[in-house]
This record gives structure tokens, C-alpha cells and sequence, in this order.
């Protein structure tokens, strides 16, 4: 049975609504970001160090899902070398990673100290 | 039945346990505050599997002295929900060893995002024996004389149990602050038992190292745990009941082994006086994958 012109707004808004719950699985939103979240600057900005602490803690904590090369698994597992990265600034970052997405795998890694998500996001951004 | 004659020697098993983890020390990791009877809202990763034995060593007073380990086995299920399932047994001084019984529990975080408290709801079945000796909880009137008796004796006891745990923690700063409200029932015809447990810890560094190191202060989790009795439904008060103060170190490994110690000190008569808590855990990550092809197909 071929669908009626009639139904064809209803179809594509099904469609863009679908298309926006399986993007909100792969990305999340940084305009969800509170404000003061969004304005803070990571503490270990500018420190070399901060980098390689985060390859370690990116090592032990990350990469079992985001894989070694940070690239994902193409399934559920998303890269973390995209766009949607190197444009979040790094209190969208750290606010996520304090976050997680439960709902969608992501872990919170609230229980890691601040410093240590500072750490890895200096290294999140290194690798963009 | 005892799997092993009167007079124990434990030496053994111990050599044992050791071996294992250093064997184990591959290639994984774990990241968790080193409680042994409250819970944080930390839960186990998707796909993880953890594997950990708490034991408790203590004397009660008129008796002699006891080893009772529990081996955990942890799974993350989902981001917010965590299986589990204990296996408890016992060896006692002069007496034997024996099984006591197994315990299945769940864990999950009904809120999806990371608030300033995070509740977490828990459930769990035991279907032990009056001679489980692990102590993973102390609820009602739970006191050194239930620890005391002949195994023979008390394994004759069969405890089938449902127990509720309402957890709320915080992390603040570098702090994690946990508090559970616990309540249980013999699906007999015990009444409904009440206890708690709180827990204060944090890393002794926030910042990480650049470095692989062994003995680095961020290694190190030191914190203290309280836990007691809160009476039961038919006598709601802390009059007779057992409560415990101990102050609590976790050690990470290089190679993804967690071990933890904390001595324990009882603060009412009908407490232990002292009871040594060990851990030893090892996480295997994400076991789901060992069963899967590179492309996703199951195998």
C-alpha cells in the first residue's frame, strides 16, 4: 500500500525525530551544557604534563570502549576524534565526562578526582 | 559436611589467594572506593566483569577464630544497573570449613545524570546459613553470639532473605560520601530488620602522573566506614544491637589489581572487638566482546 501525500508530513517528521534520537546516542548535546559548566577553564591548560597523565588515565579507563586509538568500535562505541570534540569547549567536556550517559552506556566518571578529568580532557583535545 | 578436618591451617588457602592475584595481574584495571560493606553509586562499567573476595577475619568472644571469605562477581549490565552474585564460605578455628550459601543482588540508578546526591535502589536474596560469618551487612540485633556457635550447629539454620538498600552518595571534590539504609526480611516469619552504613573516602593525590608508578599517592584510597544494627520492627531501637567504626585503605596495582584492608573496631558489647576486612579484586573488561566476532556477530 503506498502512503498518501497526505501522511507525508507526519512521515518526515517520524523520520527527523527518529534521526534526532539516534544522534543524540552518538553525540551528546553540548547546548544542554549549563552555563557556568560551558565557561569553566581547565586548571592544567597549557601543561604538557596534563597530556600525558591523560593518555594514561584515557589508557586504563577509556579505551576498553573507545579503543586504543580513540576511533570506537563504529557501533555503539563513537569516536572521540570528530567534530562534534573539537568544537566542545573544555567545560563541555569535563562537565559530560562528570556526567555520563547512562541511559546510552556512557559511564559518569564523577568518582575519578577533578583533576584527573582535567587530565584526560587535555588529552581528548590533544588528539583532535 | 566439612570439606576439610578439625584444626585448619589456613596458610594454604592464604598461598593460594596470593597466587591467584599475582597471576591474574595481566592486563586490566578497576577504579573503586575500598568499602567493604557500604556501596557508592559507582557502578560496575557495561560489559565489565569484576571479580573480588572480601574476607573477614575475626574471634568472637568464646569462640575461636574465624576466616569467612565472600567471592563477588560483578557485572555491569547497563550504565545504570549492576549485577551481582556472592559466594560465602567460612573456615573456623578448631572446628572446619564450610559453604555457607549464596546471595544474588541488583543495583540500579534511577536517575540518568550525576546529581549533588544519587540514589540508587538495591536488591538482593540470600539463601545462606546460620553460619555465614562474612558480615557484609549488621542489621537488627546482629551481635558476636550469632558468630559464636559450632558450625554444625548453626549451618543447620537456613536463612532465605530479602534484602532492601537505599544508597545515597555524593562525590564532593575529591570526596565520596555514601550513606545506605538497609532493610531486611527472612521470608519466613522473622520481622523486618533495619540497619545502616556510611562511608567517607578519597584518593590521597587528585592528579595523575605522567608516569607508570607503583606506589604514587593517587594509587592510594584511604577513607573510614561506620555500620550497625537499627533494631527491628518488633523492637525499633538501638538498645542490644552491634555497631562498627573502621578506617579503610585501597591500594591500585599496576596491572589492574585492587587490594583493600581495613581493621575494624566493634563499639558495643555485643559488637566483635576487632574484625580484619581484606579485598582482593581483579576486573575483566568487557567480557561481552570475548563472544562476539571483530564485526559484531555473536560466535
Amino acid at each position: 500500500m503506498k502512503p498518501s501525500h497526505r501522511n507525508l508530513p507526519s512521515i518526515l517528521s517520524i523520520a527527523f525525530c527518529a534521526a534526532l534520537a539516534v544522534a543524540a546516542t552518538v553525540h551528546p548535546h553540548w547546548d544542554h551544557v549549563p552555563a557556568k559548566d560551558h565557561a569553566r577553564v581547565s586548571p592544567l591548560a597549557g601543561q604538557p604534563e596534563a597530556v600525558a597523565a591523560g593518555a594514561r588515565i584515557y589508557s586504563e579507563h577509556c579505551a576498553e570502549c573507545h579503543k586504543a586509538d580513540a576511533r570506537g568500535d563504529g557501533h555503539k562505541r563513537p569516536s572521540l576524534r570528530s567534530e562534534h570534540l573539537r568544537s566542545a569547549a573544555d567545560g563541555d567536556i569535563e562537565w559530560f565526562l562528570r556526567q555520563g550517559d547512562l541511559a546510552h552506556g556512557m559511564p559518569s566518571w564523577s568518582s575519578l578526582p577533578a583533576e584527573q578529568r582535567w587530565q584526560l580532557v587535555a588529552y581528548l583535545k590533544s588528539i583532535q | 559436611m566439612s570439606f576439610i578436618p578439625p584444626q585448619t591451617d589456613l596458610r594454604p588457602a592464604a598461598i593460594l589467594a596470593i597466587s591467584l592475584a599475582l597471576f591474574l595481574a595481566s592486563s586490566a584495571r578497576a577504579q573503586e572506593k575500598p568499602y567493604f560493606v557500604t556501596y557508592s553509586h559507582d557502578l560496575e562499567e557495561p560489559g565489565n566483569l569484576e571479580i573480588e573476595t572480601k574476607t573477614a577475619v575475626a574471634r568472637p568472644e568464646g569462640s575461636t577464630q574465624y576466616g569467612a571469605t565472600a567471592l563477588e562477581l560483578e557485572y555491569g549490565v547497563r550504565a545504570w544497573w549492576t549485577s551481582e552474585l556472592y559466594l560465602d564460605g567460612q573456615a573456623t578455628a578448631q572446628d572446619s570449613t564450610i559453604f555457607t550459601g549464596f546471595r544474588i543482588e541488583n543495583r540500579v540508578r534511577p536517575l540518568m545524570r550525576d546529581h549533588a546526591v544519587n540514589p540508587v535502589l538495591y536488591l538482593e536474596f540470600e539463601d545462606i546459613s546460620g553460619a555465614d560469618k562474612t558480615i557484609l551487612e549488621v542489621v537488627g540485633h546482629d551481635g558476636q553470639t550469632d558468630l559464636a556457635g559450632p558450625n554444625g550447629d548453626a549451618r543447620r539454620e537456613h536463612q532465605h532473605e530479602a534484602e532492601l538498600k537505599l544508597i545515597l552518595s555524593s562525590n564532593l571534590r575529591d570526596w565520596n560520601i555514601a550513606e545506605n539504609f538497609i532493610a531486611e526480611k527472612n521470608l519466613g516469619h522473622k520481622p523486618w530488620e533495619f540497619g545502616y552504613a556510611i562511608g567517607v573516602a578519597r584518593p590521597l593525590r587528585g592528579q595523575a602522573s605522567g608516569r607508570a608508578c607503583t606506589f604514587c599517592a593517587e594509587k592510594f584510597i584511604a577513607g573510614a566506614e561506620a555500620y550497625g544494627g537499627l533494631g527491628d520492627t518488633s523492637s525499633l531501637t538501638i538498645a542490644g544491637t552491634s555497631h562498627y567504626v573502621a578506617p579503610l585503605i585501597g591500594w591500585q596495582l599496576p596491572k589492574g589489581v585492587r587490594l583493600s584492608f581495613s581493621p575494624g573496631f566493634g563499639l558495643t558489647s555485643t559488637s566483635l572487638a576487632r574484625v580484619y576486612r581484606i579485598g582482593v579484586a581483579y576486573e575483566f573488561d568487557q567480557i561481552g566482546n570475548w563472544f562476539h566476532s571483530a564485526d559484531g556477530v555473536a560466535q
